[in-house]
């Protein structure tokens, strides 16, 4: 095992600036590991040309002391859902297999402005749709973890499993992920890793292909929450290429992190402590109020009650922008084409050919609910409902500063049990997290255990609008134990 | 003068409700910073945002927004300070995102009317239902390769206003008026150039019938895309002429779209309700919603509003005494009410007969060299000035007349020309009078016959005094002279 492609970005930010290694040496030795676990599925296009040549040009900034910043030289993996200019952004699609954009995201802009080096584009459920990895028309990704008890390959969870595969596995010091639903928080809690949420409106979403617009976020997923508050300083900011970005100053994360917890009131939600959890979930969230209430921090009930119709108000909402969003892909000036007699009859052949299984689905869902005739009944009422879940947590924010639960209800399945799943049982994976997209508020997950059977068991941290900040205290203190 | 369908059962009158697009005088569209011109390359002013590539997002174009807002106030209508742009979801080639960014059930602009004039000079007063914001589609071309379409995207995304009236014009004419009304406002506001030809002004009539008399709100029928006024008029004749016979005959008329044959002067089915499309109409996600409106930015286009052109010819009636219908005429465009307005100002040049100079013998000139008051080469300064010199004498209407092709083809003031040509008028007593003894002198019998009683021959020596004055000689003083000498 290569020792440079242990450290955390904090670590080769530090090595870089004492010239200990070059970005070129750190960057080599990703690519050689990525070459040496394709087995993980985790890149679904590698960059290693690119990466040489930008680690190149990291190197002279790193020699002659002229480092852009902490993320200047550091290899990154990038979901392959940011469009990267004149690099192929597939979105884990048949219909964008091919699709290379003349154009770079505002998020991967940053980081490259910032002296990031790509080493490539990772897997993800076809258009972020799916909890486990396992829609990509690219075939899903592996867990560099393994289940003890049996040896079996266990899935990373989705959408963002290509990103959490490669920063659990050492392809990558860290990673971008975008998160809907829980598409960043739950594959790092099932892959041991830390990612986080930021408020909606945070990150531009600007060259990010769109799921569900009014829920995407990009964030960051790393190994130490520290590295999390390093990148995010680089991907947040208002962008006025997205009407949705907010106007709000960036603070520096990295000084909240050992602020520590004192004097802070965390609440947790009393229909969940209510619920019959896995054992070792149960376990691991008691375990992880005890470390923060040691760190000085307060716990206190709070009540979420609507917190039971999210998953239902989501995959109304989500579905439905999603129906909208993938109308784009109609094979006229972009992307897969299958050629018809009619019109019509080369859109059918397109789509048909060019989406898979979940996304046909859910493009069938939002269609339904915002048909004439449904459209009250569904859409509107999810609305309706959207709002009361964001006046519980306003309500529930007036007494605590964060609310923790499990990320996800269990550990992650094997490859073999997440393909006999039915869709509903899928969803249910993400009922911890969705509830926070639908309030667009940050959240933030954190590796606190290992569970019986050696797969990793993280935690969720949920903050005020625009306080990712408190997220990173309590996270840090969560981290250290 | 009520517009009434004479069938063989009963009578019938027509209910006329019309939505015109009109595209937006901007420089970029209404969603990314491509040019907005027409015309050019096809494919060359299209940004990926307008082009539906992934990832991409639309920015609301604040310069659209204020012109909506200018229109809603010239239409004297309310403006929303919240409106909502909305996804309408449909597939079609030369659509790129699969949906039209549009306004659905919140516009930016609410209630409102237009006046027009009915033929009999009375005023009618035509209610507004809404105006919003949406984006064009691009276009599809058919006929360029054998068996190919060809997608034009340099439309797509261009910023239109959509205003909706109520169902209250009553005959062809009526809507005639509403969109001649319609686009001197919009054309005076500078908010969309009106330019039916070429499509930057379209209209769809909604049409139904009903007995004379009845209120009820019979069946409509949406006749689309109709690039003129004249065929807006006759598609209304024949759809509601189509109603008529339809009912008398014992059928029914299906809600439908129609498209209006100008060569045939008929309408022909579009497509039927059946096909009609679920156009899932929701809030488009990428916008941050509501789209507001401040009351400072009302305030600021109150502020910057020109006088609209009703008011402007109430004023030119009141100010400068004008008739009804002058004042009517020169307001038709802006630019003639402002040519006029500068001509009036000139010293000695009377206002009524400045405009009956500019609406007479200017726009015959016009009329007949097929060019536009705001190409004109005549000053407006200049046709004031001969105003007051026909006024003062100086020249007579004859010279004016004759003077208004020579100030167009040479580009020179009057007065220099004037000087130049000796074209002043004579009307020094002294030098007439001595001319008209020698005419006299030449032509005794003439003269012996008009004092036996013959007046007609008083026309003669009129004629032979101008000719022997080159026609400059003053007409009154030409009259008064040869009366008393032939009474000698």
């Amino acid at each position: 095992m290569n020792q440079l492609t242990e450290l955390t970005i904090a670590e080769l930010s530090d090595g870089f600036g004492k010239k200990k290694f070059s970005p070129s040496e750190v960057t080599k030795a990703y690519i050689e590991n990525m070459a040496a676990h394709r087995e993980y599925n985790a890149y679904i296009t590698e960059t290693p040309e690119e990466a040489l040549s930008a680690a190149a040009e990291a190197d002279s900034r790193a020699a002659g002391g002229r480092r852009l910043g902490k993320l200047d030289g550091v290899p990154l993996g990038i979901k392959d859902l940011f469009c990267t200019k004149n690099i192929r952004t597939t979105a884990a699609s048949h219909i964008l297999e091919n699709f290379i954009p003349p154009y770079e995201s505002t998020v991967t802009k940053k980081l490259l402005d910032a002296g990031a080096v790509f080493l490539g584009k990772t897997n993800l459920d076809e258009f972020a749709m799916g909890g486990a990895n396992i829609t990509s028309y690219f075939g899903h990704t592996v867990n560099p973890n393994r289940r003890k008890t049996d040896n079996a390959e266990v899935i990373t969870g989705g959408s963002s499993g290509g990103s959490a595969a490669a920063v659990a596995g050492k392809l990558c010091a860290g990673a971008t992920g975008t998160d809907t639903g829980g598409s960043i928080r739950q594959p790092s809690s099932y892959c041991g890793i830390v990612g986080m949420k930021p408020t909606y409106g945070r990150c531009s979403r600007f060259g990010i292909i769109a799921y569900a617009s009014s829920l995407d976020q990009a964030g960051p997923m790393t190994r130490t929450v520290e590295d999390a508050a390093i990148m995010l300083g680089y991907m947040a900011g208002f962008d006025e290429k997205d009407s949705t970005s907010a106007d709000t100053a960036v603070p520096d994360f990295t000084a909240a992190l050992n602020k520590g917890v004192k004097g802070m009131t965390i609440g947790l939600p009393k229909e969940l402590m209510e619920e019959e959890l896995n054992g070792e979930i149960s376990l691991a969230w008691k375990e992880g109020r005890e470390i923060l209430e040691k760190a000085g921090a307060k716990f206190t009930e709070i009540s979420l009650p609507n917190m039971k119709y999210a998953l239902a108000t989501y995959y109304i909402i989500a579905p439905a922008e999603a129906s909208s969003n993938l109308a784009r892909y109609d094979g006229v000036r972009f992307g897969l084409r299958v050629d018809g007699k009619t019109l019509d009859e080369m859109y059918e052949l397109t789509r048909s050919a060019g989406f898979g299984d979940e996304v046909k689905r859910r493009i069938m869902i939002g269609t339904y609910v915002l048909s004439a005739g449904y459209y009250d009944a569904y859409y509107l009422k999810a609305l309706e409902v959207q709002k009361l879940i964001r006046r519980d947590y306003t309500e529930a924010f007036k007494t605590v500063d964060a609310i923790l639960t499990p990320t996800a209800p269990t550990t992650a399945f094997t490859v073999e049990e997440s393909k006999a799943f039915d869709p509903v049982t899928m969803y249910l994976q993400d009922a911890f997290t969705v509830p926070v997209n639908l309030a667009g508020l940050p959240g933030i997950s954190v590796p606190v255990k290992t569970a019986s059977d050696g797969l990793p068991i993280g935690l969720h941290l949920v903050g005020r609008h625009f306080d990712e900040e408190t997220l990173f205290s309590a996270a840090s203190v969560l981290e250290r134990r | 003068m009520k517009y009434v369908i004479k069938g063989n059962k009963h009578e019938w009158e027509v209910v006329i409700g019309l939505e015109v697009h009109c595209q937006v005088i901007s420089n970029a569209k209404l969603f990314s910073d491509a040019s907005a011109a027409s015309g050019g390359t096809p494919n060359d002013t299209v940004s990926f945002i307008d082009a539906g590539f992934p990832g991409m997002l639309p920015v609301v174009n604040e310069f659209c927004v204020e012109q909506a807002v200018k229109t809603g106030l010239g239409l004297n209508a309310e403006i929303n300070r919240k409106s909502v742009f909305a996804r309408k979801n449909y597939f079609y080639a030369d659509l790129p995102q699969g949906y039209q960014i549009s306004q659905y059930d919140k516009p930016i602009v609410g209630n409102g009317y237009l006046d027009i004039e009915l033929e009999d000079g009375s005023a009618k007063r035509i209610g507004i239902e809404r105006l919003h914001l949406e984006q064009d589609a691009g276009k599809s071309v058919h006929d360029l390769l054998p068996g190919k379409s060809c997608i034009d995207l340099n439309r797509s995304g261009v910023a239109l206003m959509e205003i909706v009236s109520k169902p209250e014009m009553s005959s062809p004419y009526e809507a005639g008026a509403y969109m001649t009304k319609m686009r001197s406002i919009v054309r005076w506001l500078g908010t969309c150039d009106g330019n039916m030809d070429e499509g930057s002004m379209r209209c769809d009539a909604n049409v139904s019938v009903r007995p004379v008399g009845s209120s009820e709100l019979r069946t409509r029928c949406e006749v689309k895309n109709v690039n003129s006024i004249r065929y807006l008029m006759q598609a209304i004749e024949y759809e509601a002429r189509r109603h008529v016979d339809v009912y008398e005959n014992g059928g029914s008329i299906e809600q439908e779209t129609r498209l209006f044959n100008p060569a045939a002067k008929e309408t022909r089915t579009m497509r039927g309700k059946e096909n009609a499309n679920d156009y899932r109409y929701f809030p488009d996600p990428d916008l941050s919603f509501p789209l507001t409106v401040t009351e400072e930015l009302i305030e600021r286009i109150k502020s910057e509003m020109p006088e609209l052109p009703d008011e402007r010819a109430a004023r030119f009636i009141k100010e400068y005494g004008l008739p009804k219908d002058d004042a009517a005429r020169l307001v038709s465009e802006m630019a003639s009410a402002d040519y006029f307005e500068k001509a009036a100002q000139v010293k000695g040049a009377d206002a009524r007969k400045t405009a009956n100079l500019m609406l007479v013998e200017l726009a015959a000139m016009l009329t007949d060299r097929k060019i536009s008051i705001e190409n004109v080469e005549i000053k407006p300064e200049w046709l004031g000035r001969l105003t007051a010199l026909v006024e003062d004498g100086t020249i007579g209407l004859r010279t004016a007349k004759d003077l208004i092709i020579m100030m167009e083809d040479t580009r020179r003031d009057p007065d220099s020309l004037i000087e130049e040509k000796g074209l002043r008028q004579v009307s020094d007593t002294a030098a007439i009078e001595k001319i008209i003894d020698g005419i006299i002198e030449a032509n005794p019998s003439e003269a012996e016959g008009y004092r036996a009683g013959k007046e007609k021959l008083m026309g003669f020596f009129v004629g032979q005094v101008m000719k022997a004055t080159g026609g400059k000689a003053n007409p009154g003083i030409i009259n008064k002279l040869l009366k008393e000498k032939l009474s000698k």
